[in-house]
């Protein structure tokens, strides 16, 4: 029986905009508002284009930030509130360790100048009491697990492809045996060939461990194939979210919809009609009034240029939008 | 008729520290006025080098030799600098992959347009601002008088994106290649961009080369694909076919390792690298992750008939229908 492993509730994080000498000019909403729930051995994947909140989303779960209102669960209990300007954010060691990340970039997430086996043991010395034998046995087992040979251990960053690389990320991450692992792009910088290697080796990894993924990804065939759960943003709110199967047969957002006839497919016999958006995100500075997504919606109302629309939830799926596709 | 482009049996060494470095190994390439060649590959597969090599933008260490690289009747190997110039930029354009570190960031976006328009067509100054006005307006920049003073870090990358492609048509290419261009922006402008380049290329009845490693994007746009592996070409085909009807192990292995066609949990996935320097497999160089490959492959590799696909392998898959469809078209 799998339980809930993390939750957001309105979760929001704002960030001041100074120019100058303390003179704020603006608020940037980068997230607002969002609410999931996910349980462990599951996959909640969110899509966006850039810009929209993701990274943002995957530093807040990841505890790396504070947010501006609301709170994350972990196991039931809070595990990160807002802090007020006194106070340091400082969540606790075993939430910590019970949420990782793996960033989007192995070329600029590995330290260079750390062999592999540093980069490994690092998290344990940081966050266990284990002796040095004990570290290293873990890492070399951590090692084989993510299809790394025992050599691997002594080399630097450099001497690994893309791929390789990544595996080492993962590895990181999976050493603390969290329960959550958040993938930040895991695949977009990697070759074709190598990136089914990757998601390979994330699926055996969650289907042995039980693991809960939270993946950010802008490769939509990539989270078809992967996720359980789709969280659609734009501009720092939740448009649409749903079981995997039914948001990708039947988007109701306009912006879902578009996003889904923008990506290629790779049948060359039913090149399709684009929904093509016009125009591109709008700056989070300063946001469009009403709905965000109004100024490049097809089925867009009065009403869409007036208010914000409230997110309503029914038969599983979140959605937020006046005229949503029947 | 004489080919717009055609390209036979070229082949770049680069002079590296650990010796020769084969980074293009005997490629074929033709393209004609109104076409769409489309390049696959990975990284490493020298989609990019070759068509530098046509651009004569490779550095000093690099070595090209060619049977015949040809374009417009001209002989782009023995032409001296001087006639490559009046040629590149003006009758052959090329749009890079970073559209952001593509553009010049100390000047404005009017002022790199009209340094083409200067060059190439010789304009006033009065004309060139008008030119680059329209420009932007073809390539579908709202408000492209106001766009004229920005500066590239202003713009997003779908907009920069938009200049280079601008730029691109300022002198009315005839060849057109397009290295990875949307390879750096979201889905959304993706789409855009790719309606863009088709839209010009079909009303200005240009040839254009598309390098990708996007299988989704070849099978939107593309009517032939070039398949390349570690420098290689391994297979051409028009694209309906490529995608029905893959004949080497490689582009089949590529196109199951797809998750949009994984059946399973499971992708069904090409163990090992592409060989790099000091790993080329002595003749097939696929043989090593190939699942096809038998003793054979180590010792020779022959490349097969049109009919099935060019592939270079010595056991090209076969489809038993293909003769019986083939007949019908």
């Amino acid at each position: 029986m799998s339980k809930t492993i993390i939750a957001a509730r309105d979760l929001t994080r704002h960030y001041p905009v100074k120019r100058g000498f303390l003179k704020k000019i603006g608020l940037v909403k980068a997230l607002e508002g969002i609410n999931f729930e996910l349980k462990t051995g599951k996959t909640l994947a969110v899509v966006g284009e850039s810009g929209c909140g993701k990274s943002t989303l995957a530093r807040l779960i990841a505890m790396i930030e504070a947010p501006t209102r609301g709170s994350l669960e972990i196991n039931g209990e809070i595990a990160s509130q807002p802090v007020t300007r006194s106070q340091r954010f400082i969540p606790k060691i075993e939430n910590r360790k019970a949420v990782q990340i793996v960033f989007q970039n192995p070329y600029a997430s590995l330290n260079p100048r750390h062999k592999t086996g540093t980069i490994l043991e690092e998290p344990l010395f940081l966050n266990t009491k284990m002796q040095a034998a004990q570290r290293r046995k873990l890492a070399e087992k951590m090692m084989e697990q993510v299809g790394l040979r025992p050599e691997h251990y002594e080399r630097y960053p450099h001497m690994f492809s893309g791929g390789q690389r990544q595996r080492i990320a993962i590895a990181r991450a999976m050493i603390l045996n969290p329960k959550v692992l958040v993938l930040d792009e895991p695949v977009s910088a990697l070759d074709l060939s190598i990136q089914a290697q990757v998601l390979n080796l994330l699926t055996d990894l969650q289907e042995e461990r039980n693991l809960a993924y939270i993946f950010i990804s802008h490769d939509l065939s990539v989270v078809k194939h992967l996720a359980d759960e789709v969280m659609v943003m734009y501009l720092g709110k939740v448009v649409e979210a749903a079981p995997t199967k039914s948001l990708f047969e039947k988007p109701r957002h306009p912006y879902t919809a578009a996003l889904l006839s923008a990506t290629p497919t790779i049948n060359p016999a039913t090149r399709k009609k684009r929904i093509t958006l016009t125009g591109e995100l709008p700056s989070p500075l300063n946001p469009p009034k009403g709905c965000a997504f109004n100024p490049r919606c097809a089925n867009a109302s009065d009403i869409c240029r007036m208010k914000a629309p409230p997110t309503e939830t029914s038969a599983g799926r979140q959605l937020a939008c006046f005229n949503p596709i029947a | 008729m004489k080919k717009l482009l055609e390209i036979k049996n070229l082949s770049i060494d680069f002079q590296t520290a650990g010796g020769l470095f084969r980074a293009v190994d005997h490629i074929d390439m033709t393209c004609d006025s109104g076409e769409v060649l489309a390049i696959v590959g990975e990284s490493g597969s020298g989609k990019s080098v070759a068509m530098l090599a046509l651009m004569g933008l490779l550095p000093w260490n690099a070595k090209i030799s060619a049977e015949i690289m040809q374009f417009d009747s001209k002989n782009m190997l023995s032409i001296s600098k001087k006639e490559r110039r009046k040629i590149i930029g003006k009758h052959i354009g090329m749009i890079f992959q970073e559209p952001m570190s593509s553009l010049n960031p100390c000047f404005t976006v009017g002022f790199q347009i009209a340094e083409t328009l200067k060059l190439h067509l010789g304009l006033k100054r009065a004309q060139r601002r008008r030119k680059a006005i329209e420009l932007l307006e073809l390539v579908g920049i709202p408000a492209p008088e106001t766009r004229l003073n920005a500066f590239p870090h202003q713009l997003s990358g779908g907009m920069c994106q938009r200049v280079m492609i601008a730029m691109v048509l300022a002198s009315k290419p005839k060849l057109l290649i397009a290295d990875e261009p949307t390879t750096a922006l979201d889905v959304t402008i993706q789409a855009q961009i790719l309606d863009l380049l088709l839209a010009l290329q079909r009303e200005k009845n240009m040839a254009l080369i598309l390098i990708t490693h996007d299988m989704g994007v070849v099978a939107e746009t593309a009517e032939r694909v070039q398949v390349q592996y570690a420098g290689q070409k391994v297979e051409e085909q028009k694209v309906d076919n490529l995608f029905k009807t893959p004949h080497h192990p490689y582009t089949l292995a590529l196109l199951s390792s797809l998750p949009e066609r994984a059946s399973g949990r499971k992708l069904p996935s090409i163990a090992g690298l592409v060989p790099g320097q000091f790993d080329r497999p002595p003749a097939c160089l696929f043989a090593p992750r190939c699942s096809f490959a038998k003793n054979l492959c180590n010792k020779k590799v022959e490349k097969q008939s049109n009919a099935l696909g060019q592939a270079l392998c010595n056991f090209p898959i076969t489809y038993p229908q293909q003769k019986s469809a083939n007949a019908k078209v």
